[in-house]
């Protein structure tokens, strides 16, 4: 199974940094705390399957952070104010397809570099959010964590709501024209227009749908707190970018599988909370993450230097 | 008069591809010395074996007198070779001296540039060729003329005892061609060698002394020029036996399914076509590179729309502005460089297969598994493409079943009109009789074929009519012609039609 062989290799180190862990750290698997911990893990992990569509098409969105933070302050904004929670988090969704709907006419109808305007776009949201909120908390009425149900129930929902999207969309990358769209969209996107697949229109629903799952991130990581920070979404671009690529999305378009964004993110999440069960200093979080990164970046390069010697 | 250049016996092979099967060819002091020969003769080979860019596998090459074991680049740029190329090799956002002060000066790192230096040496030599071009002028302000106007300063400049002119009128118009000419007489005056590549037979009687003709990688014979008339040219171009057997036409022709009047696109430079091909039919299109055949094939599928004239499929007339629509109308095209968006090289052979097709196996937009395998499992078998599953990346098939699989996902399109852009281009021989099989037997089941190739035989082969195209029009539609017909009407030869 080549074709599967990163999903493999990191699936694999997955499996022996849980040996590990429950050799030597075995409480590292009680209940309550890793339950916990997923639920975290959720919101990014979503963000990484939009972020991972994108590059399949060979595109880049560096805006989604920005557009997570702008979605969970409008929907906990429209929930303060009364609204009802459901129509709310209708709020997150829609205005994440409007902020992912404007990078996609940008990139695709007028054919700027996505590196560029999603760049643009991130600032721009940034500082919107920063006049409108001026740093301040946002504190959410009490129906509103974990959906007004107990704390298990709604870490449940999370979870399940989480998992029940990739596995929708890891079918729908296989088995629905779009799929096929998507990759030949990022592996050639002229063949792909010679074909009459529209390459354009589908960079621009890849960058719509983008914008509806940083809404949906916002929304089920709304629920995991009383209140929520304006900057909630700094630095998640980054994260769900480094999944994705660890996972097995190569950054020059065209492959990959959702699974592998899946496993790459549970490797990436798991670093910190496995330094504090072996009891080692957390500093070195972001340089193991740092090294997985670049140890995927250079598998890659291999491949590809193979594949050129092989032509 | 002295020699400047001597080759010997030049050979070079790709791989299975035997370009240049031992070549000979002489350049002396002070003249201009034409190389001719059909598409794919190994002109470009043999220059890249003077400038150094491709090692010959055999023969011996001599400067000079000298023999040289191995030309490198920056050897052949040290010897006093030059060329100058159709796109010439500038940096567009440099000046004119920066480029020609670049090219001339190794710099170090450190080294101060001297910018007064560059400035001086850049007028000299652009007053040299009478060139009324500012040195301080942004290269891509300048147009394709003056830019290799520019190449030609910098080959000067570099003390260029040998220049090699690759199509240099390609894009010019005649004003400019004249000044060109100027220049190159020049040159030849100053006792530079100059190697002439061009395919307008007009521009060798002007320019040239002697003329090389090059065919299928031997060269045929070096004359002096005026001992030669244009369909003695042509001759010695095309003059070979076509050994290989192509499949023949055994069935009825029926009724004209495609039928093109007027049809212009500026943008492609395409102006009043007209022709028609009936259910059934092998349209050949021939002419030579540049001459807007693959252009057409472009305006047909809808990638670069027309601007005029109509295009009418079934009686019915056709509006055709993307690819998607075309395809709708039933309209196959099976391009020029399957490597260059043809087959995708990551995605599976049967996704290869079914991509220009999606609404036969997405039904709902869901997959049905069951038929795309089905589908592709009989175009494996009806095509004989040979792959390990269908499964595997379009990557891993040879050229020749990548080419199949390409044309398999135009078949899948179940098209009336199937335009081949050079269909055995780079496949090797045992599949390029498959594929002119698989032709006849499309044409036979009532497909209209339009047919582009380079490949004289070919086109003589498998065509049931001959289209010539030259400089964007369609010059002439044979019923029957032979190889020196067709390649007089590619060149615009008026003698030899006669």
């Amino acid at each position: 199974m080549k074709r599967y062989s990163r999903e493999l290799t990191v699936g694999g180190a997955l499996v022996l940094l849980m040996i590990s862990l429950a050799i030597f750290a075995p409480n590292f698997f009680d209940t309550q705390p890793m339950i916990s911990r997923l639920a975290s893990q959720m919101p990014a992990l979503i963000l990484a399957l939009g972020v991972a569509l994108v590059i399949i098409t060979r595109q880049i969105d560096v805006s989604i952070g920005s557009q997570f933070g702008m979605c969970a302050v409008i929907a906990g904004t429209a929930a303060a104010a009364g609204v009802p929670m459901p129509l709310a988090m209708l709020c997150a969704l829609v205005a994440g397809a409007l902020m992912g709907a404007a990078n996609g006419w940008l990139v695709a109808g007028l054919g700027l570099p996505s590196i560029v305007v999603t760049l643009a776009t991130m600032v721009i949201w940034q500082e919107v959010l920063r006049l409108w909120q001026k740093g301040l908390l946002l504190s959410l009425p009490d129906g509103v964590q974990w959906f007004g149900m107990s704390q298990g129930t709604g870490q449940a929902m999370v979870i399940g709501s989480t998992l029940l999207i990739l596995v929708l969309m890891a079918w729908a990358m296989k088995n629905l024209s779009s799929g096929r769209r998507i990759y030949a969209t990022g592996s050639d996107a002229e063949a792909a227009r010679l074909a009459g697949l529209a390459p354009k229109a589908t960079t621009f629903w890849v960058f719509l749908l983008m914008g509806v799952l940083a809404g949906v991130g916002a929304a089920l990581n709304l629920v995991q707190s009383p209140q929520i920070q304006p900057n909630s979404g700094e630095g998640l671009e980054l994260k769900a970018i480094a999944a994705a690529v660890v996972g097995g999305i190569a950054i020059t378009g065209g492959r990959g599988t959702l699974w592998g964004v899946l496993l790459g993110m549970m490797l990436l999440a798991n670093v910190n909370p496995a330094l504090t069960h072996f009891h080692q200093p957390p500093y070195w979080e972001k340089a193991i993450q740092g090294l997985v990164i670049l140890l995927a970046v250079a598998a890659d390069g291999i491949r590809i230097k193979k594949q050129k010697h092989l032509k | 008069m002295k020699t400047l250049l001597k080759l010997t016996g030049i050979k070079k092979s790709f791989g299975a591809v035997r370009a240049l099967k031992g070549v000979s060819f002489e350049l002396v002091e002070g003249e201009v010395h034409a190389l001719l020969g059909e598409n794919g003769a190994g002109k470009s080979t043999l220059i890249k074996v003077i400038t150094g860019a491709h090692r010959p596998d055999g023969g011996a090459i001599e400067v000079g007198g000298e023999e040289i074991s191995e030309l490198t680049p920056a050897k052949a740029q040290e010897l006093g070779i030059a060329c100058i190329y159709q796109q010439p090799a500038l940096f567009p956002d440099l000046s004119v001296a920066e480029n020609i002060g670049l090219r001339l000066e190794k710099l170090g790192i450190f080294k101060r540039v001297g910018w007064g230096d560059w400035r001086q040496k850049a007028e000299e030599l652009l007053a040299r060729i009478g060139a009324e071009i500012s040195p301080v002028a942004e290269v891509s302000s300048l147009s394709m003329p003056e830019q290799q106007l520019v190449e030609i300063a910098c080959a000067l400049g570099s003390g260029a005892r040998i220049v090699i002119m690759d199509e240099p009128t390609a894009s010019l118009t005649q004003k400019e061609q004249h000044l060109l000419f100027k220049v190159v007489r020049d040159l030849r005056a100053q006792g530079v060698g100059v190697v002439y590549i061009s395919h307008r037979l007009e521009e060798i009687f002007a320019l040239a002394d002697r003329v090389t003709v090059l065919r299928d990688g031997e060269s045929v014979g070096t004359n002096p020029v005026n001992g030669l008339n244009e369909s003695q040219m042509i001759r010695l171009m095309v003059g070979r036996d076509v050994e290989t057997i192509y499949p023949q036409a055994e069935h009825e022709l029926g009724e004209v399914l495609l039928k093109v009047e007027s049809l212009s696109c500026a943008a492609s430079g395409l102006e009043g076509l007209n022709f028609q091909i009936r259910a059934g039919e092998i349209f050949g299109l021939a002419g030579l590179v540049g001459a807007g055949r693959t252009e057409l094939a472009r305006v047909l599928f809808g990638i670069t729309p027309a601007d005029g004239g109509s295009i009418s499929l079934n009686r019915k007339l056709l509006e055709i502005s993307s690819p998607r629509q075309a395809i709708l109308h039933g309209i196959a095209y099976v391009p020029e460089d399957r490597r260059k968006h043809g087959v995708i090289l990551e995605m599976a052979a049967a996704e290869n297969m079914t991509m220009a097709s999606h609404s036969r196996w997405f039904k709902g937009g869901i997959l049905r598994k069951g038929i795309e395998t089905e589908a592709g499992r009989e175009f494996v078998e009806a095509l004989g493409i040979k792959l390990s599953s269908l499964a595997a990346p379009g990557g891993s098939l040879s050229g020749g079943n990548q080419q199949k699989l390409s044309v398999a996902r135009w078949l899948a399109t179940q098209p009336k009109l199937l335009i081949l852009d050079e269909p055995t281009q780079g496949v090797d021989v045992g599949a390029k009789g498959e594929i002119h099989r698989i032709v006849r037997d499309l044409a036979k089941q009532g497909m209209a074929v339009l047919m582009i190739s380079s490949d004289l035989p070919e086109i003589l082969g498998m065509s049931d009519r001959i289209g010539v195209m030259r400089g964007g029009k369609l010059v002439e539609i044979f019923e029957h012609a032979d190889a020196e017909q067709v390649m007089a009407a590619a060149l615009g030869s008026e003698e030899v039609k006669a």
